[in-house]
């Protein structure tokens, strides 16, 4: 589903990804961990193009994030391709980013109306199921500001699953919220998770990881330190830095 | 009210005698008696010509001048938001020659009075006698003469609206920039575009930073119409001098334009005020009641004795 070979980027003379390659496959639930700095995120951001990368190849479903390979050059993609393909990955973050004029219902309906132009029936039927789903079906006329952070999180994901996408991205989706939301708010992930949707989670949930991840990948300025099976790369770290960063958050 | 605290004490309601305050009696006193001066002098000075300020005021011309006074207003105002707003999109845009056109714009349009912008829209015929349309440096279809093309009122939005284009761009791009960066990636990932998420997302949170000074620039420009006079466009102050002009008496009529602008600019307010209550929606301030809600609070609350002050924070 994901494919990265050798992704590098830059911002400026801060090279943030130093050659990350890796491969998500479908239904695969990779969890990225590492200290903050390490380039988590950024990679996050490169799969759905928020961020363009300098050097490397990027695949998402068989094909170029961003590009388009042809005589033998790659040619930036129209905006509107771009924003097609990013309607097939949702993406969650951390400070959840709701739009806060608008109810959770509408959060939920309004893109899948703007941007793939579905009928607003359709929609807002398969939005109060999403929501249902994830346990706010008493909320569906709440503002974000009157939700908790656990709530307005998974808000969030509905919004995101709405678009029906094939892929989810989770940037630290818990590290905003009071410790005893944690938990409601990965409940629902792991759900996702045991349905088969891919995805790639950004975390600092060691036990999450070692649960509901198919395989955990450990990284460190900018490089992939280690990656495998969560249980057995917890469990038995190969790398110095590894340990280092275990022993520190364990 | 005695209230039982967790040790089981009974806790009085503290009644303690309030803080005097000899400075505000003070200064109540003097502008009690500067007041009393003010109004003294306007009832007994006949130079304000208070029967001419009433018999001139409801007096046809004066309506009509209303009119036009409204009507430019609110022509020059709508022209000078979508200008704004186009323009200040434009000024963000990724694309150099759009961000660089809007900042050329802003530039030449601020950095101008609006008084010698209003003037140059009146002479404009000197510069360009006809107006064309057609294929540029080719073959032109339509002739129109500048003069009967840009009348009074033409020349009167240009130059307000163009003006205004100018500062509205930079409202609203101060409303767009405060917009936190988090929704423009939640919508893109959602796969907006950008017009679409300007449109759906970002335009309508930056209205909460935008209608406050949308409600100072309308008021500003009910009162800078006035200068429309140099265009002979015959709104309120242009009627008023026409009337000064024949009866000589200045101050009463210029005292009865004062009004009829007060009264505008006051209804405005009172407009302003409930448009920003509608774009504060889902904003993490709890909104203050209206005043005809907090009369009707006030009425239903005098009958409920005693006098709560939990009544403030619920809506």
């Amino acid at each position: 589903m994901v494919r990265a070979e050798a992704v590098h980027k830059r911002y400026g003379l801060l090279e943030v990804l130093r050659g990350i390659t890796l491969e998500v496959a479908p239904r695969e639930v990779m969890c990225l961990l590492g200290p903050s700095g390490s380039g988590k995120s950024t990679f996050l951001r490169c799969v759905n193009h928020l961020e363009k990368i300098n050097s490397g190849r990027l695949y998402v479903d068989g094909s170029l994030v961003g590009y388009e390979e042809r005589g033998g050059r790659l040619h930036e993609l129209p905006e509107r391709e771009v924003c097609r393909r990013r309607t097939e990955i949702g993406m969650v973050f951390q400070r959840f980013n709701l739009f806060p004029h608008m109810t959770a219902l509408e959060n939920v309906v309004e893109a899948p109306v703007l941007v793939k132009k579905e009928p607003r029936a359709v929609v807002t039927t398969r939005a109060r199921a999403l929501l249902d789903r994830v346990g706010l079906s008493n909320k569906v006329d709440a503002y974000p500001n009157q939700l908790s952070g656990g709530q307005q999180q998974r808000v969030a994901i509905a919004r995101a699953l709405a678009m029906q996408p094939k892929l989810m991205l989770f940037d630290e989706p818990t590290s905003a919220l009071d410790p005893e939301l944690v938990g409601e708010v990965l409940d629902v992930i792991r759900a996702l998770a045991e349905d088969g949707m891919t995805m790639i989670v950004v975390t600092h949930e060691i036990g999450f990881a070692r649960e509901v991840g198919d395989t955990l990948v450990f990284m460190d300025e900018g490089v992939v330190v280690e990656s495998g099976v969560p249980r057995e790369v917890l469990a038995n770290p190969q790398h110095e830095r590894t340990k280092a960063f275990l022993s520190k958050v364990l | 009210m005695t209230i039982d605290s967790a040790e089981g004490h009974r806790l009085e309601e503290i009644r303690a005698v309030p803080l005097r305050h000899p400075g505000r009696w003070a200064a109540t006193a003097v502008l009690l008696v500067l007041a009393a001066m003010l109004v003294h002098d306007t009832v007994t000075n006949r130079h304000f010509g208070w029967g001419i300020v009433d018999s001139y005021f409801l007096s046809p011309p004066i309506v009509q001048g209303v009119e036009k006074t409204l009507e430019l207003t609110f022509i020059a105002m709508a022209v000078g938001v979508i200008l704004g707003v186009g323009f200040a999109v434009m000024r963000l845009s990724p694309n150099p020659i759009l961000s660089g056109a809007a900042w050329l714009y802003i530039w030449f349009f601020r950095g101008t009075p609006v008084y010698v912008q209003l003037l140059f829209w009146y002479f404009i015929s000197y510069l360009q006698p006809t107006v064309s349309l057609g294929i540029p440096f080719g073959p032109q279809f339509v002739h129109m003469s500048a003069n009967t093309l840009v009348s009074p009122l033409v020349a009167a939005i240009l130059g307000l609206g163009l003006n205004e284009g100018a500062y509205y761009a930079e409202i609203v791009r101060a409303g767009i920039l405060s917009v936190d960066h988090g929704q423009f990636e939640a919508a893109q990932s959602l796969g907006m575009r950008r017009a679409q998420l300007m449109r759906r997302i970002v335009l309508p949170q930056a209205m909460r930073i935008i209608v406050p000074p949308t409600g100072n620039e309308t008021i500003s420009m009910l009162k800078t119409s006035s200068l429309a006079v140099v265009v002979t466009y015959p709104e309120l102050l242009y009627k008023t001098q026409n009337i000064i002009a024949t009866t000589y008496e200045p101050i009463p009529l210029l005292i009865m334009a004062s009004f009829w602008y007060l009264l505008m600019t006051t209804v405005l307010t009172i407009g302003q005020y409930y448009v920003e209550r509608y774009y504060a929606r889902g904003s993490s301030f709890a909104l203050p009641l209206t005043p005809i809600q907090r009369l009707r609070r006030n009425l239903t609350t005098l009958r409920r004795v005693p006098f709560s002050t939990s009544a403030l924070g619920e809506q």
